[in-house]
């Protein structure tokens, strides 16, 4: 098996649906001739052709748009916005449109649009290049949230992604997009949505993270053995994958939630909040939010804004020692 | 556009025209009724095509069966036209469970995919970029089809038309624009929308022909639709016809005209009634009689009274329809919700607002 990165897990997922499934299309700015900016697309044009691998105008609104027209009419478009800080002025058309168009037409039509998007900071990227916006997208009803941290997911959960029959907003951790390698199977694989991964098992704690912030969390509770920590991954935000989240939690006692975005209606708030209603008798400490600051994404003070490791361990020890 | 009136021989098929009169008086009447009924309390809101039957009916009548309609809040009627039949389509303004779809918006939002006219929202020009999307995909996939995409005179100062505006001229797509100019988007007049000269102007930037029509004139309508129809399924791509036509009763039930536009306007345009206009050279080229007109006028009646006596029966959908839909399947946060739902008191339904 090779080791790749999440990029070209992203690409190899990419060309093996479309090879597969004629419906499956490619567009959004860039992603054509050049590949897109960080070269997820690399190579599809000359495999696919330009009716397939669409290099559109520069308009978020109407890549979306056009993308849910296309999959009304039966296509399987993945469109990229190429920075999720730019995915707002395509707002209106994911969370009016797109998230609604099967619940109110009574499900007679149904748009199976995958928007892939880099997310997240730490690349020196200042406030339009950095944000992580899913918790806005989690908060709306009709929509599906994935978020892997590694290549091996990243492929079997486009995949997946691609062939089901509801929208999904695709959410790629940009600072570990090359960082991040392991091993991909050749050829097609599934990775389902919905399934957290229990990426190291352990009785003391339990530590939730997801997407480049999974690193951080993984250094942090292996600098500290003594803190026996479960950590999970969850790979697709929503549907979250309750049950796994739960069954950690009444096994540890203790749980902290690690999140890059600010931390105010967060997506840990809401992790939270679940598992305070599931795990009230079991909980021995107040639930830990380890996340970014209710700040804009700051440029030159980025490590200062992100729950890097250190922060992450300092707040595991408090956790730890923490006693009613 | 005059001049057709003096042609001794009808300049469009008969057929059609006999047709859409007939389409243009069970709309008419259907409005009417419609509107009474919310004053009664009985239906929502209703979005009226009045004085626009023209411009809704003579453009998606130049369209094939397989053609898809992105509508706007006023193309409802066009629905009817391509064979959608009345109970149901009432049971959408109605909400209730004879509703395809299943009471979930407000009425006059009604779509059916059995003719090929797509669900849409309330937000002005969303389903514009949509509609050059569907446009692509046919193009992609060798279909023929050919997507109407409806908009208002307010919506071509939303961004979403600028953006569909421009997909569809740089990638060609088979779709016509269809703007619905009826001078009043709520209170704001056409001037204040917009300084170009006409809305049809507009389309020269984006680099496809713009065509102006006289909104009101049913063959006008027909004539340009058709021929933008024609030239996006042969391959030459997006056209936008700017039909100039009036908006005679208020924007919606909700809305009160008489606030902001001068009655005499309204006085004006009555005079150019789309049906007034149709009726009367129906019968100067010996197509249309009196007698046809009280026959037709009476049966539509007794139609839209049968089908709104059989709609309103229907209960409401069942509560429990609440959760479904959301996604292809219910997810476990869904199915907590609807057992809550189901394990409180039925909440007793709110009326109509009047």
């Amino acid at each position: 098996m090779p080791a790749w990165n999440i990029i070209q897990a992203v690409n190899d997922a990419l060309r093996i649906e479309m090879r597969r499934d004629p419906r499956v299309v490619v567009m959004g700015e860039d992603v054509g001739r050049f590949g897109g900016v960080f070269r997820a697309t690399v190579g599809l044009i000359e495999e696919f052709g330009p009716d397939r691998v669409i290099d559109t105008p520069l308009a978020e609104s109407g890549i979306i748009g056009a993308a849910i027209g296309m999959a009304m009419y039966g296509l399987r478009p993945v469109p990229e916005i190429q920075f999720s800080d730019f995915i707002f002025p395509a707002f209106d058309q994911i969370v009016n449109e797109l998230a609604k168009l099967r619940y109110r037409s009574g499900g007679q039509y149904a748009a199976p649009v995958v928007i892939r998007t880099p997310v997240g900071g730490g690349i020196k990227g200042g406030h339009y290049h950095s944000q992580s916006p899913e918790a806005l997208f989690i908060h709306t009803p009709g929509l599906q949230i994935i978020h892997p941290s590694n290549p091996f997911d990243a492929k079997g959960l486009l995949i997946s992604a691609i062939r089901q029959d509801d929208p999904v907003i695709f959410m790629e951790p940009k600072r570990v997009y090359r960082a991040a390698r392991g091993e991909v199977p050749e050829g097609e694989y599934t990775v389902p949505i919905g399934q957290a991964n229990v990426a190291r098992e352990g009785r003391g704690m339990t530590v939730i993270a997801w997407g480049a912030m999974f690193h951080e969390a993984l250094q942090a509770v292996e600098q500290a053995e003594d803190l026996d920590a479960e950590l999970i991954d969850l790979r697709t935000l929503w549907p979250l994958d309750i049950e796994t989240l739960v069954r950690s939690v009444r096994k540890t006692g203790r749980c902290a939630i690690v999140q890059e975005a600010p931390r105010t209606c967060g997506f840990a708030a809401e992790i939270s909040a679940l598992i305070q209603e599931r795990c009230f008798t079991s909980l021995e400490a107040p639930i830990a939010r380890i996340t970014g600051w209710d700040t804009p994404f700051p440029y030159t003070l980025e490590s200062e804004y992100l729950p890097l490791a250190p922060r992450i361990l300092g707040a595991l020890r408090e956790l730890k020692a923490y006693e009613a | 556009m005059r001049a057709a009136q003096k042609l001794e021989t009808p300049p469009i098929p008969r057929e059609v025209l006999l047709r859409l009169y007939r389409e243009m008086v069970r709309l008419r009447t259907l409005d009417e009724r419609m509107m009474t009924l919310q004053r009664q309390g009985r239906v929502g809101f209703y979005g009226a095509c009045t004085g626009q039957e023209a411009a809704t009916l003579a453009s998606a009548i130049a369209l094939e069966a397989s053609d898809w309609i992105f509508p706007a809040l006023r193309e409802g009627g066009a629905m009817l036209l391509r064979g959608f039949p009345l109970v149901p389509y009432l049971c959408q303004i109605f909400g209730n469970a004879g509703d395809e779809t299943k009471g979930r918006q407000m009425p006059s939002h009604m779509a059916s995919r059995s003719v090929n006219q797509v669900s849409w929202s309330s937000c002005i020009g969303t389903q514009l970029p949509q509609a050059v999307g569907a446009a692509m995909a046919a193009r992609i996939k060798g279909d023929r089809t050919v997507i109407a995409a409806y908009l208002g005179d307010g919506a071509t100062s939303e961004g979403d038309f600028h953006v569909a505006m421009n997909f569809a001229g740089v990638f060609k797509a088979p779709v016509v624009f269809i703007c619905q100019n009826n001078h009043w988007a709520i209170s704001v007049p056409t001037a204040k929308q917009t300084a170009s000269e006409s809305i049809a102007v507009k389309a020269v930037a984006y680099g496809f022909p713009g065509v102006k029509v006289d909104g009101n004139d049913t063959v006008a309508v027909y004539r340009a639709v058709k021929e933008a129809v024609d030239r996006a399924r042969s391959g030459g791509g997006p056209t936008l016809v700017e039909c100039e036509t009036y908006r005679i009763g208020a924007h919606s039930s909700s809305d009160d005209p008489t606030r902001y536009r001068d009655e005499r306007e309204v006085e004006q345009w009555k005079k150019r009634d789309p049906l007034e206009l149709l009726r009367s050279r129906l019968q100067a080229w010996g197509l249309w009689t009196a007698r046809q007109e009280d026959e037709l006028r009476a049966q539509v009646l007794e139609e839209v009274n049968g089908a709104i006596a059989e709609a309103e029966k229907k209960p409401d959908p069942p509560r429990e329809s609440l959760f479904d839909d959301v996604y292809a399947n219910v997810p476990w946060s869904l199915r907590e919700q609807r057992e809550e739902l189901l394990a409180s008191p039925p909440a007793a339904r709110a009326k109509p607002s009047p």
